[in-house]
């Protein structure tokens, strides 16, 4: 059977300890992709997917992805909010891998918002 | 939903709402038997009685943001269009479990799909909730238990970018190695 290996665990442990060390101020932006039912059906595991990815191929760690439940607007799914440090957080609705690979690059990491793809600004709720 | 991984999904974000801090996803496969079975349950909230026979209705939801909830339904009727059988228990403050049962060889029975993905996206949205992953193939099981790997991380966060793709990794391997074709 496949194990983790825990070596591999332990590098990462140092690895991520002396970086910690170094870094001030750590998180810079948070992303959020809705996982509601509503989500889930039109695509948004696939765009949290290229999110990781992208993360991970950049290399940098001040960038967190996570999710959260439908906030009512099912029809405009897959939605992630974009939330840079001392910014308004962004909206973008009808998401799919392409466009999450662009708002990664241009706006997560340029801070060019995407426009055409953005549904509304501010705080989104759910519940 | 498409595959038999989005429900999944769909219904672990379910137990991540109730507030579990354990989820436990169970997948059987028994060609000889002609059985794809899934079985989720969680220590989370729970349902009372009457909570819990609403469930299956569409227009039935605990959420506030919209009126419909479609998560169980979809899945009771995907499972049950293939001949197969779906059941859900619960008990507050104890958790839920939710079982469906398919007919494997049917020809509307979705296939398994991108499970990795699943597994990936509610460790990286969880990272507090522990999960546990059993599929069974024949003979064969693969487990993914992350409570193995929180014990070697020493407070490293589950959802670093690093130990996210050595977790992605184990899962392909461990699913390839019991003959799992996530196609």
């Amino acid at each position: 059977m496949a194990k983790i290996k825990i070596e591999d665990l332990k590098k990462i442990k140092d690895k991520v300890k002396a970086e910690t060390s170094l870094r001030a101020g750590e998180r810079r932006v948070k992303v959020t992709v809705h996982m509601g039912t509503c989500g889930i059906a039109s695509g948004a595991r696939e765009v949290l997917d290229t999110l990781i990815s992208e993360i991970e191929e950049a290399g940098v760690t001040d960038v967190v992805a996570t999710t959260s439940g439908c906030m009512g607007l099912c029809s405009r799914e897959p939605e992630i909010t974009v939330e840079i440090m001392e910014q308004e957080p962004i909206i973008y609705e009808y998401m799919d891998t392409n466009k999450m690979r662009q708002v990664f690059r241009r706006h997560i990491l340029n801070g060019e918002v995407q426009t055409p793809f953005v549904l509304a600004k501010g705080a989104e709720r759910t519940k | 939903m498409l595959e038999l991984s989005m429900h999944i999904l769909d219904i672990v974000e379910n137990s991540t709402r109730a507030g579990a801090t354990l989820v436990k996803i169970n997948i059987v496969e028994d060609t000889k038997k002609d059985i794809f079975s899934i079985e989720i349950a969680d220590d989370g909230a729970g349902m009372d009685e009457d909570t819990l026979r609403k469930t299956l209705d569409p227009f039935f939801t605990t959420k506030e943001v919209r009126e419909i909830g479609l998560g169980l339904p979809m899945l009771s009727h995907s499972a049950k269009s293939t001949e197969g059988d779906f059941t859900i228990e619960s008990k507050v403050g104890e958790g839920t479990r939710v079982a469906a049962e398919y007919k494997h060889s049917h020809i509307d029975r979705q296939p398994l799909g991108n499970i990795t993905g699943t597994l990936i996206t509610l460790i990286t949205g969880n990272p507090e909730v522990d999960f546990v992953y059993c599929h069974r193939n024949g003979a064969e099981t693969y487990t993914l238990d992350t409570r193995d790997i929180r014990r070697e991380l020493e407070g490293i966060p589950i959802n670093n970018t690093e130990v996210l793709k050595l977790i992605r990794e184990n899962i392909e391997e461990g699913l390839e190695e019991i003959g799992i074709n996530e196609q």
